[in-house]
């Protein structure tokens, strides 16, 4: 076990699964960039450092720098995973995906099952979500509920650096398309990484806290603002169970459901945007299988209906926060 | 080594370009105000009084002052994030640019678009975008709408050399010559799309040559040398005018700093950058021709140097001073009767 950020925790599932398996390739903008000249090599290693090191150990020829075209290098990644490859492609903000959609949508997300299950597409899209880093509207979304509104596409957001590279494992092995959600706010986080591989299974949610009082199911990053709640809430006398789902799709609503049979009481937090977002989409699915267990309306805590503002101020109060959290849950508790 | 832009012409060889001595004055003074502003940008960032993403101009700026000469105020223009240049050389107020990077009430968008996204009515500037090429399809709508009405002003559509590999790139150029177009496309070819050189991105790097598979004519202009810019904008500007449909312009200019203020441009040798800076540099090329052929004299420059330095403080000011957005404009323009 060691000490590792969320960007080395990731790196680190990449290299070790391209020492492994020589069918895992690397592509993406700027992966590893420079003018091609020795000593300017690698010295980018993507925007935020993520890919660093890898073209050095593993060679162009598997980490591969594409032009900025998105549709053709998710596309290719797509059609090279349809031949047995394991493609990690980058799109490096998840904003970026208007440029690219339709090769994951209609074409990856749908192969298998419009095949008939002759086609495999063991891809991997890692891209970038998040607000808060003043990034504006047109790089700051958390777009995952889109995803995961396709059905043919496995959705995963690690909400640490153990997380990241456990799921990460997970989904270069895994032989559906999995789109795998880095937090670009979490890259500095640190926390207990073992160096070795290992994999997080999809669909199994993590209990990160435990208390008899109130489920808060949080998503990403969120569950980091969640703990924070949960602690301060003991520190009250009152027990939170805090559910981190991990992948959205598919979704553990049975961890879900036996919480909130156990508590009766609900604050679901996201940071996408409430409509048709995650935090609608499992209050839903509770209303629906879980009325009964209920002893008070479910809260929401998500950002306004709004594009990402840009003013420092303005992302500041877009964001869900530990304060808005702990205010739904004392109305859910008071109720 | 990257290749170096096309080489410095000869001094001793007459010029094929010339101005007049207001216009030579002027170019100066809009090059060297987008110089002076961004790097006021860049210190104000390095202060923590400009955050997110701040893609600066600096080495650029006879592409867009150049291009913008030959055009008028009511052609339309619009580009990609690294876009302060192209505002202010459309007459956008420095105040307000400023002030939108940092954040504040006083700027183009009210605090809510940051450095990457502002927009100008009044200028026919039409924005800032943070998606890599999304504006050239755009650009291509602009130019429809004036041929629809009547009009014969023209689209300056600025895209950079990494642009130039997505597919919204092709599918405009298709329906712009297609449909005949006033839309000039003009590819800021400066070396390199983020942290990647431009033969490491692209299969043919003779970037003006990619509209051949439409019929769209094209030309590399020396983009370090404001009154070759401006000469290749004028043909492409008639061409547009007279109907013909399209024209694609290839600036060769090159960027001094990294992609973005988060890039320390690592990828590229400092041998590199600093050969550019000391022969190729539009802003010392430019001062040195009004030295050399009497436009003015020392004096002349340096006053216009003061007033320069003196909008770009008056603009950090008032960027500074201008008021935070109010909490509620979170909630406001999200549609119109929102």
């Amino acid at each position: 076990m060691a000490i590792k950020t969320y960007r080395e925790a990731i790196n680190d599932a990449i290299r070790l699964e391209m020492r492994r398996d020589e069918r895992v390739i690397v592509m993406g903008e700027d992966n590893a960039g420079g003018m091609g000249a020795p000593g300017e090599d690698d010295a980018w290693g993507g925007v935020l450092g993520v890919t660093k090191g890898l073209m050095p150990e593993f060679g162009r020829e598997r980490v591969l720098d594409t032009p900025i075209s998105e549709s053709a290098f998710i596309g290719s990644a797509v059609g090279a995973a349809a031949t047995g490859l394991r493609p990690v492609a980058e799109l490096m903000f998840v904003d970026f995906m208007g440029v690219c959609f339709d090769q994951i949508f209609n074409q990856a997300g749908k192969f298998r099952y419009m095949f008939g299950g002759n086609a495999v597409t063991p891809l991997v899209v890692r891209t970038m979500y998040g607000a808060g880093f003043r990034a504006a509207s047109q790089h700051s979304q958390c777009l995952y509920p889109v995803f995961t509104h396709i059905p043919g596409l496995k959705v995963v957001i690690p909400s640490s650096p153990y997380e990241a590279k456990g799921l990460l494992t997970q989904a270069i092995r895994d032989d559906d398309p999995v789109i795998f959600f880095e937090n670009k706010a979490q890259y500095d986080d640190v926390g207990d990484v073992p160096d070795e591989a290992y994999t997080i299974p999809f669909g199994e949610a993590n209990i990160t806290r435990e208390g008899g009082d109130v489920t808060i199911v949080a998503i990403g990053r969120m569950v980091t603002l969640a703990n924070q709640v949960a602690d301060d809430l003991a520190k009250a006398g009152k027990g939170a169970t805090v559910i981190d789902p991990r992948t959205t799709s598919p979704l553990d609503l049975d961890s879900i459901l036996e919480s909130v049979g156990e508590t009766g009481r609900l604050v679901v937090v996201d940071e996408a945007s409430p409509r048709c977002g995650m935090a609608a989409d499992i209050s839903a699915q509770v209303c629906e299988q879980a009325f009964s267990d209920l002893k008070a309306p479910i809260k929401t805590v998500t950002p306004p209906h709004t594009p990402v503002p840009f003013a420092p101020e303005l992302e500041d109060a877009y964001i869900p926060s530990v304060a808005k959290i702990r205010a739904a849950v004392d109305v859910v508790l008071a109720a | 080594m990257a290749k170096a832009v096309a080489k410095r012409k000869s001094r001793a060889k007459p010029r094929k370009q010339t101005a007049s001595r207001e216009e030579f004055l002027h170019y100066y003074r809009e090059m060297l105000l987008i110089r002076r502003f961004e790097e006021k940008a860049g210190q104000l960032y390095g202060m923590g009084l400009i955050g997110g993403f701040c893609h600066l101009y600096i080495g650029q700026e006879a592409v867009v002052v150049g291009a913008q000469s030959a055009a008028r105020p009511e052609d339309a223009l619009l580009t990609s994030y690294r876009d302060h240049g192209h505002m202010l050389a459309c007459g956008m107020d420095p105040r307000g640019v400023m002030a939108e990077l940092t954040g504040r009430a006083g700027g183009y968008s009210r605090g809510k678009g940051g450095s990457m996204h502002m927009f100008s009515r009044e200028k026919n500037f039409y924005g800032g975008h943070g998606i890599v090429a999304a504006q050239v399809p755009i650009g291509t709508g602009l130019a429809f709408g004036f041929k629809y009405k009547g009009l014969d002003n023209v689209c300056l559509t600025y895209f950079g050399d990494g642009a130039v590999n997505q597919g919204q790139v092709y599918e405009s150029f298709n329906m712009a010559a297609l449909w005949k177009l006033p839309v000039i496309y003009v590819i800021e070819n400066n070396k390199y799309g983020m942290g990647t050189a431009v033969e490491r991105a692209s299969a043919s790097t003779e970037l003006c040559q990619r509209g051949k598979a439409y019929g769209i004519p094209g030309e590399a202009v020396d983009g370090m040398d404001v009154l070759e810019m401006r000469a290749g904008t004028e043909k492409a500007i008639a061409h547009c005018r007279a109907g013909k449909g399209p024209f694609i312009l290839e600036a060769q200019t090159y960027r001094y700093r990294g992609h973005s203020m988060s890039d320390p441009a690592k990828y590229r040798s400092k041998e590199e950058v600093q050969k550019m800076r000391s022969e190729r540099d539009p802003i010392d090329h430019l001062r040195e021709l009004i030295l050399a052929e009497g436009h003015a004299d020392e004096d002349a420059l340096k006053k216009i140097d003061r007033e320069v330095k003196d909008i770009v403080a008056d603009a950090a000011e008032f960027a500074q001073e201008s008021p935070e957005p109010d909490p509620s404009e979170l909630w406001t323009d999200v549609l119109v009767d929102a």
